[in-house]
């Protein structure tokens, strides 16, 4: 057992869980959301020459998964080290 | 013409003989090396294999010119296979590298602590990749067909060929660096023509720029207003809305993206990184390496569909003499791609989305069409040719290699001869990946479909089997064999059969109008996954919890310390 305590673990893996829900929302919202179901809504507003839905589902989308993985990087790194579970 | 011809052979000649020195350089010796690179790429030059490894000639040469025709619906490709990645780096890529075996039967296999569990995983994983393998060496077939003029059977051999000597000599040690440089060629293919072409049409350096801008002819229109005004005028689809529903959107985009993240060529990536840190970051370099080809393919869509129609209809909109027909038309009416029926008996070619249409054009030769028609130079041609061939052959040795994995380890070794040596596993390796490369060669002289659409049913194939055995193997540690087995198998065979009917025994009935809640064979893996949960968490309570050994390990996966190198067993 890495962890010093069974409450440890729990609490570990809690708030782990909690990061990648909030993450995956954000995840659904610019894609599901913004690019399909939002999107003629959206597609009343200018974005740099672009429909903002359809900028959103072709481009912008995109963009947030990325940014999305990085957070999670810097957020789980510290979440490690917090719990003192990192790797040597 | 003879010009194109020259440059070809030299840029693809001279690619080839880079991943032959690279694969030479770096041939494996042990089943490790073979399998999993050793376990020791670092997460970088991981992120940039796992995106050649990716991207595809689906992606390469099918993609941008899918979304020319689809507009706004294309974004389901594009959404599709980025956002899976998110999945991936989030929900499986780290916690597997902490399991730390070779192969996601093994995953499979020991979580469910069950030899068939292992076996029903095998064969998704070896249908799974076959399906995905047919439509990459269709896409070599293309390549060379066009721009080494010889025929797709000469060519879909020569790839092959390529292709079997540094996967099977290789493994994933040669693999992974033969990756990296196929990432640079075919980036630079996508680029350079795509920067070219965005100069001309709009004036931006950047393409995703262009894409938004104004026309640089000094009409200040944007480029995409000019889209939607050009299909109201020749009858299609605005481009900028599309013609499919929300819900087979929204359904064949989460397919997509749950497939992504349980094909099983990507996620076997995630085992050859040194630490699950590592892994969780190579799965983010991997998609910026991936995104920069996936947000220019839409401007790229975008670009070619307004040269596209320009040099067909004119800029008069009249239509172009037949006679005057660039170079372009020509070539490619040569291959059958392209075909020309004076309805009308005007002598003039006119592409419209209703009755004046008199052009039949093949959406695959849009991205290797697009310098032609723009004109560019005849080296940028032939480099499109290298990055077309790089996607293909990239993608396949990936997949070729996890066939042959799964035959000589998660069979042979795992299941059926547990006794054998490294040495012989390894020959074993060997020659799985010979008869595969010969099975994926002759599917390739028959192909079995276009190559965007055969690869798309992959991933709803991939999407109601492993996803869902994956996710609950890490975050439900009640799950248990029974309900692992008995989810997968509904959920593939659920899938399958409904793309079958549609695609196969039934065609005509493939209309929306037919199909349940308005969902396309393309997005019926996302069914299929619920399918397979629910299946999965029915048939699991109704069955003994597993053993505490098991449940000890799904503790231990779920935090990174203590994750070794990847396990011999």
């Amino acid at each position: 057992m890495a962890f010093h305590s069974k409450e440890l673990a729990k609490a570990y893996w809690r708030e782990n869980v909690k990061l990648l829900l909030s993450l995956l929302f954000v995840w659904a919202l610019v894609s599901f959301g913004f690019g399909i179901v939002f999107v003629d809504a959206l597609n009343q507003i200018q974005f740099f020459g672009f429909k903002l839905g359809f900028w959103f589902a072709q481009q912008g989308s995109i963009y947030t998964f990325v940014v999305l993985i990085f957070v999670y990087v810097y957020k789980m790194n510290r979440l490690d080290e917090k719990y003192d579970v990192q790797e040597d | 013409m003879m010009d194109i011809r020259i440059w070809t052979f030299l840029i693809v000649g001279l690619s080839f003989v880079l991943y032959i020195a690279i694969a030479i350089y770096c041939r494996a010796g042990t089943t490790k090396e073979f399998y999993v690179a050793g376990g020791g790429v670092h997460p970088v030059v991981n992120g940039m294999a796992t995106a050649a490894d990716w991207m595809s000639a689906a992606s390469f040469i099918s993609m941008a010119g899918l979304i020319s025709f689809m507009g706004y619906d294309g974004a389901v490709y594009l959404m599709g296979w980025t956002g899976g990645y998110v999945l991936l780096a989030l929900c499986l890529a780290p916690y597997l590298r902490k399991f730390g075996k070779f192969t996601v039967p093994d995953f499979i296999g020991d979580r469910y602590y069950s030899q068939t569990a292992r076996t029903v995983a095998v064969v998704c994983a070896i249908f799974v990749s076959f399906t995905y393998v047919a439509g990459q060496m269709r896409g070599v077939g293309v390549v060379f067909s066009r721009f080494l003029e010889v025929d797709i059977t000469t060519g879909v051999i020569l790839g092959m060929a390529i292709v079997f000597f540094y996967a099977v000599l290789g493994g994933m040690k040669g693999i992974t660096y033969t990756q990296v440089a196929q990432y640079c060629v075919l980036m630079m293919a996508y680029l350079v023509p795509a920067i070219f072409i965005s100069i001309m049409i709009t004036g931006h350096v950047i393409p995703q720029v262009g894409f938004g801008a104004t026309l640089a002819d000094g009409s200040g229109v944007h480029l995409l207003d000019k889209l939607d005004g050009l299909s109201a005028e020749l009858g299609f689809a605005a481009y900028t809305s599309g013609t499919k529903s929300t819900m087979d959107v929204l359904f064949i985009t989460a397919a997509l993206m749950v497939g992504t993240a349980g094909l099983p060529h990507v996620i076997v990536r995630f085992f050859t990184v040194p630490k699950v840190k590592d892994a969780r970051k190579s799965a983010g370099w991997a998609l910026i390496f991936i995104a920069v080809l996936y947000t220019t393919a839409p401007a790229v869509a975008g670009f070619a569909r307004l040269n596209m129609i320009n040099t067909i209809n004119g800029a008069d909109s009249q239509g172009t003499e037949y006679t005057e027909a660039p170079m372009w038309v020509t070539n490619w009416e040569k291959t059958g791609l392209i075909g020309w029926e004076d309805k009308n008996d005007d002598g003039r070619m006119f592409y419209s989305g209703d009755e004046r249409n008199e052009m039949h054009i093949d959406r695959d030769i849009m991205v290797l069409a697009n310098p032609e028609i723009a004109n560019l130079p005849a080296w940028v041609i032939a480099l499109v040719a290298a990055g077309g061939v790089a996607a293909a052959l990239s993608t396949s040795a990936g997949l070729l290699l996890v066939i042959s994995t799964s035959i000589s380890h998660d069979l042979l070794k795992r299941n059926l001869m547990p006794k054998i040596s490294d040495k012989l596993e390894l020959r074993f390796a060997r020659g799985a990946a010979a008869v595969a490369v010969c099975i994926a060669g002759y599917l390739g002289i028959n192909p079995p479909g276009f190559v965007a659409q055969v690869v798309a049913f992959a991933f709803g194939l991939a999407a109601s089997s492993f996803f869902p055995a994956i996710i609950l193997g890490i975050f439900y540690k009640r799950m248990n064999k029974y309900g692992a087995i008995w989810g997968m198998v509904s959920g593939i065979v659920f899938t399958a059969a409904y793309i079958v009917y549609f695609k196969f025994i039934n065609p005509a009935a493939s209309v929306p109008e037919n199909w349940w809640l308005g969902v396309s064979p393309e997005g019926i893996g996302t069914l299929g996954m619920l399918v397979n949960f629910a299946v999965a968490a029915v048939v699991c309570h109704l069955t003994p919890e597993p053993p505490q050994d098991v449940q000890d390990m799904v503790e231990s996966i779920r935090y990174p310390q203590g994750a070794g190198d990847a396990q011999v067993h």
